[in-house]
């Protein structure tokens, strides 16, 4: 167990390096950090001050050293655009991006258990089949599209919800939530539809399908014959048994919805992290693109290896199979 | 070819020549032709092709040349609406381009980039996973810890980070065309992965068999072998990932050049369309992105169903 867990951590922390080290490539030699401070009439002697000031001269290895000590100090130099510390923009966009996540991922959850439930007692009715076509609709249209198109129906022609922004936002300390006001609430229902949508469909498809497998099983037949509702066998006994692989899913998937949010955040301009890190794909903005990888990486390895971690704390067979394929 | 060399390639070794009309009467083809839904698919893919390669004598005006487009056409509504005007079909954009023209163009753009993005994709991928395979040790286990950290992350992100990356190298010399060029590049390290894992797994049962062995006996050189005898009989999966991953590939392009990292303005895919055409969705002039929203969807719909059909066809433990 305590093998396993260390093993898994030097692994986190190996993936963390390599990451590291490509953000440091980009940031170092993908555009040269002296050439966005400066105007076109500075000299070259005043470029090779800056140079020497910023320790651009200094050896590579050396400078790999203090970007990585940055790093862990959240310390990863300046904005090119805004010329902000890009620690304190991330801090800033960060609450938008989270609160938006997690409303998605709950709104995946419910819907998807609610719907894949449904499908799966009452496999032949029609809304069964129109919640199939919506799930592959979900899968295989472009998250942009589909945001557009809440947009046209629910902001353009009905006017009910705002199109873009977060609404009013209310400051708990250096947290700003959008959750504790009528407005902000509505700006994150289209949001947060899109941004779950995939996920919801992920979900639907693997309950009705772990339901269907749970209500063959001899347990659920002993418990009918035993004369239970049959609220209390779906509800009590089958559902309980699927949401263990939801939950995992709905775990693990939670660092793409961090990720995918770059794309629903630019449709109804979120003013999340993501959007501030197309902002700096656009603009060429190369601190804001190492310190967001840094950043979306730290999150991806953490939850990889809690998932992990926590599997073996939940299901002791894992435990003897030290050498598990990650 | 591989004839010669090959003493019992009726046992799962399938010579290209004849692998196409092998296919027509095979349960594949009588899959396809029991199935409504892929027929359909199949038609649907088939027009756009053929509307994207034929975009220049079906267009009225080519949308790419500023000379064409004129500002008194701009804004006008599909010909169907009261203020419609012909040659306008679907009526024409800001700049007084002709929706359905762009579309179209923008079509050929679309596909030649999803297209050789998977192409690159799988040929990198191919050659990893073959030499993966086949040599094993630590090659193998290289290869396969970079595959394993890129699997972690979502495409779009790699394709965002190597666009921007490619940006900021280029700067000002990126024209048109060699955005393009670093689409392609971008959507290929961003779905190799699946290619290398599939034709390692592949190769490594195959290299253990009699086949294999009588190649290196005989003396073939190690390339040879994995490209003329191993990689044939791995080409199944491939193609069935080949065609969902042309889905994905249309909708990470789309997807870049709805962020504003992908084709410019000037030379707009269908993604770069939706963009400018969501600007104006507001002043009601919804047609401007409609139609293109309409075309990508319905692309990306067929090519996922013929993939989806594709790879039951395939599957053995399906029929």
């Amino acid at each position: 167990m305590l093998a396993f867990t260390l093993r898994r951590f030097l692994q986190a922390i190996g993936v963390m390096l390599a990451v590291g080290v490509i953000a440091f490539a980009m940031f170092r030699f993908a555009g040269d950090p002296v050439n966005q401070i400066v105007s076109i009439d500075t000299s070259a002697a005043q470029r090779a001050e800056i140079r020497h000031s910023l320790g651009l001269d200094d050896p590579v290895l050396v400078q790999f050293g203090r970007y990585f000590i940055n790093a862990l100090q959240f310390k990863f130099g300046v904005s090119y655009q805004f010329r902000l510390p890009v620690s304190s923009l991330l801090a800033e966009r960060m609450p938008a991006t989270l609160e938006l996540a997690i409303v998605a991922t709950i709104f995946a959850m419910v819907a998807g258990i609610l719907m894949g439930v449904y499908s799966a007692l009452r496999r032949d009715t029609i809304l069964a089949r129109l919640f199939q076509a919506v799930s592959l609709i979900g899968i295989s249209l472009p998250t942009f599209l589909i945001g557009i198109l809440l947009i046209y129906l629910f902001a353009v022609t009905l006017g009910w919800l705002p199109s873009f922004g977060r609404g009013e936002v209310v400051k708990l300390g250096w947290w700003s939530t959008g959750l504790l006001t009528v407005s902000g609430w509505k700006a994150i229902i289209m949001p947060a539809i899109t941004l779950g949508l995939f996920q919801m469909t992920l979900i639907m498809r693997l309950v009705r399908a772990e339901m269907l497998e749970v209500l063959r099983t001899d347990y659920i037949r002993f418990a009918r014959a035993r004369g239970l509702t049959t609220r209390a066998i779906h509800f009590g006994h089958a559902l309980k048994n699927t949401l263990v692989p939801v939950i995992t899913v709905a775990g693990l998937q939670f660092g793409s919805v961090i990720a995918f949010s770059i794309i629903t955040e630019t449709v109804f301009q979120w003013p999340g992290m993501g959007l501030l890190f197309v902002q700096a794909v656009q603009n060429v903005d190369i601190p804001i693109m190492a310190a967001y990888l840094l950043m979306v990486s730290l999150i991806f390895v953490t939850i990889n290896l809690v998932v992990d971690i926590l599997y073996t704390v939940v299901d002791p067979r894992l435990r003897s199979t030290v050498g598990r394929a990650a | 070819m591989s004839d010669a060399v090959v003493p019992h390639r009726s046992e799962g070794h399938q010579a290209p020549a004849g692998w196409f009309r092998r296919a027509l009467d095979s349960d594949i083809f009588y899959s396809f032709r029991r199935s409504r839904l892929t027929m359909v698919a199949a038609a649907i893919t088939l027009l756009f092709f053929l509307l994207a390669i034929f975009a220049s004598w079906l267009a009225v005006q080519n949308p790419f040349d500023p000379a064409q487009l004129q500002l008194i056409n701009s804004r006008i509504a599909p010909l169907w609406t009261a203020d419609g005007q012909s040659p306008f079909l679907l009526g024409t954009d800001e700049q007084g381009r002709d929706v359905l023209s762009a579309i179209l163009y923008g079509l050929r753009i679309s596909l030649a980039v999803g297209i050789a993005g998977v192409v690159f994709a799988g040929a990198l991928g191919i050659a990893l996973g073959l030499v993966a395979g086949y040599f094993g040790g630590v090659v193998d286990s290289v290869i396969m810890r970079i595959a394993d950290v890129q699997l972690t992350f979502p495409a779009i992100l790699i394709a965002l980070l190597v666009n921007g990356v490619a940006k900021s190298l280029l700067g000002n010399r990126l024209d048109e065309m060699s955005t393009l060029g670093v689409l392609v590049i971008a959507i290929g390290l961003s779905f190799w992965v699946q290619y290398a894992r599939t034709v390692r797994g592949s190769v490594m049962v195959e290299k253990n068999k009699d086949y294999v062995a009588a190649a290196q006996l005989i003396g073939l050189p190690a390339p040879k072998i994995m490209f003329r005898h191993v990689l044939p009989n791995t080409m199944g999966p491939i193609l069935v990932i080949a065609t969902i991953n042309l889905a994905l590939a249309i909708i990470t392009e789309a997807t870049l050049s709805f962020l504003g990292a992908g084709m410019p303005d000037t030379m707009p895919s269908l993604g770069t369309l939706i963009r400018i055409g969501n600007n104006y969705l507001f002043a009601g002039e919804w047609w401007i992105v409609a139609f293109p929203g309409i075309a990508l969807a319905g692309l990306i719909l067929s090519i996922n169903l013929l993939g989806d059909w594709l790879r039951d066809a395939l599957n053995p433990k399906l029929r």
